[in-house]
């Protein structure tokens, strides 16, 4: 009977149902549900939303210009709402981009930056940092809003079949593909549940839950760096900093995403 | 050269409830890099809150503190337009001092 | 002590670890002046909200006996006015929210220690009158442990609660 009620438990917190907690017997879900609760007032990526804001405004590189003129989508210095339409595509460029890509752009025409230079940056260092704080920034500067991004483009199409291949393509030494661990529901590492990124998770789920603050290793992370430590989870060899086939990917989940509120910059373990 | 701190103050009836979220590394002393070697402990050691100039709370750190440290408290009888005032010093040495107005 | 001589700027960080050098009992001067600091804080000798001298050897224990002991108060009490609020599991040892608070009056000092950490003493508030004694911050835990809420107050009484939060080993994942 015991183990019973113990399986039937564990496929309810794997379904991600949360139980009527009792004095005794709180759930696993629920202790962790209220874990984040207790987290939600408070969330270091503030610190890094306010630096990103700085970096926007301040003139850096060697045009010692700031990024005010940046254009994410929505036109030149647009900067809310412009979050839930990215990856979109860019007349100037002739490509689909997302955020950090587009950032690229930026601190290369407007600050004069080296952007394949910046792109092989690690995590971590030099102005990968700026990156982040500014992903933090922007994406917060969009908080609530729902996912609308645009399909009008060819390319914009081209690139959502390329990143739903990208999702199947199974590879690495593990032959795994993202859909491994996302695309299936009710999936969970330990206590991490894995949201299901072939469809649309929910509000503030999956694509809409990044960028973040992992309190794990106290880091601010961008949808680029996620995607790099699914890659590494994967043991596949990194794709590149904002290269064709990450955005891709971005055009396929923030699509499916469509309609679900975004909670960026969020709180992740 | 440290990240501002976030101070939010919040005026409600007879007290003002402060939260702070500081940017620090709080490095315990306890990891090592990637080549193996201790990373030095960094942490803040001492925290003074202060209101209108008054210190209120003062506060001793160690290293077991989280990282880009969290803190709430109330102050009795705050009120919109109050100043807190919150600084921190490290195991360097390093200070930061920040300002915020009771909302 | 130290003698300063005139700089012509603010010493650097590693310029201030060199300045330390030639001091070495430096260690043992923080030591004993902590230990009279929190003797006479026990007492009540010190103004209110006086920055003490570091508590280095308390920061150092790694039992809550020992904090106590190197802190020169009493054995705590078990006292149910006195709130601790933590979650039954932390999802990732580095960040655990705690707050501790209570009603009663005449508290001056407000600690929080985690059992098995290997710096026991996380956190240790001076209150004045014009702060409640209610505070929460973030702690990092070893491990599944003891977390204790420490009130000193006026009259020297020393009030503990605990609370055990399980650390849980999370996934690869968020």
């Amino acid at each position: 009977m015991k183990r019973f009620v113990q399986a039937a438990l564990g496929a309810l917190v794997a379904g991600g149902v949360a139980l009527v907690a009792t004095a005794q017997t709180k759930s696993t879900a629920d202790g962790i549900a209220e874990y984040r609760r207790m987290l939600e007032d408070g969330n270091p990526a503030e610190l890094f939303e306010a630096k990103g804001e700085a970096l926007w405004k301040q003139p850096r590189g060697p045009k010692q210009a700031t990024l005010e003129a940046c254009d994410l989508g929505k036109g030149p210095g647009v900067v809310q709402g412009a979050w839930v339409e990215l990856p979109r595509w860019f007349a100037d460029t002739g490509r689909v981009q997302d955020l950090e890509s587009r950032l690229l752009t930026c601190m290369q025409t407007l600050q004069g930056f080296d952007a394949a230079a910046l792109a092989k940056t690690p995590f971590g260092q030099g102005e990968m940092h700026t990156l982040e704080a500014l992903a933090a920034w922007i994406s917060g500067e969009s908080r609530g809003l729902k996912f609308a991004l645009p399909q009008a483009h060819p390319q914009e199409r081209r690139m959502y079949e390329l990143g739903r291949r990208a999702f199947y393509f199974r590879g690495g030494p593990m032959d795994f593909a993202c859909a491994t661990c996302h695309g299936e529901p009710g999936k969970r590492i330990r206590l991490q549940d894995l949201p299901d990124l072939r469809g649309n998770p929910g509000n503030g789920v999956g694509f809409a839950a990044w960028p973040a603050y992992r309190v794990s290793s106290g880091e601010m992370w961008s949808l680029q760096h996620r995607l790099n430590d699914c890659y590494r989870q994967q043991r596949f060899p990194y794709p590149g900093y904002a290269s064709e086939v990450t955005i891709a990917l971005g055009v396929f989940m923030g699509v499916n995403a469509r309609g679900s509120e975004s909670i960026a910059p969020a709180l992740k373990r | 050269m440290s990240d501002p701190m976030r101070i939010r103050a919040q005026a409600a009836g007879d007290k003002a409830t402060v939260r702070v979220l500081m940017s620090h590394e709080m490095e315990t002393g306890q990891r090592k890099d990637a080549a193996g070697k201790v990373i030095p402990a960094w942490y803040i050691q001492e925290v003074t809150a202060s209101h209108n100039g008054k210190v209120v709370l003062t506060a001793q750190w160690g290293t077991s503190i989280s990282k880009n440290p969290f803190l709430q408290f109330n102050i009795k009888g705050a009120k919109a337009g109050d100043k807190v005032s919150i600084a921190w010093v490290d195991n360097h040495g390093d200070r930061r001092s920040d300002e915020a107005t009771v909302a | 002590m130290r003698h300063f001589t005139a700089h012509p700027a603010t010493p650097s960080p590693a310029q201030r670890r060199v300045n330390r050098a030639p001091l070495p009992s430096r260690r043992e001067m923080l030591r004993r002046s902590a230990a009279v600091a929190a003797l006479l804080a026990g007492a009540g000798a010190l103004p209110e909200v006086a920055q003490a001298a570091y508590a280095q050897a308390a920061f150092e224990a790694k039992s809550l006996a020992d904090v106590i002991k190197a802190l020169g108060v009493s054995a705590p009490v078990a006292h149910p006015g006195l709130l601790l609020t933590a979650p039954d599991i932390a999802e990732n040892g580095a960040v655990v929210p705690v707050g501790c608070s209570t009603t009663l009056g005449g508290v001056k000092r407000l600690l929080i220690a985690v059992d098995k950490n290997p710096s026991t003493l996380c956190a240790a508030f001076e209150l004045s009158d014009a702060v409640e004694a209610s505070l929460n911050t973030r702690i990092k835990m070893a491990q599944s442990s003891n977390v204790y809420a420490i009130a000193i107050l006026v009259d020297g009484k020393v009030l503990f609660a605990q609370k055990e939060v399980k650390v849980t080993l999370g996934g690869c994942g968020g």
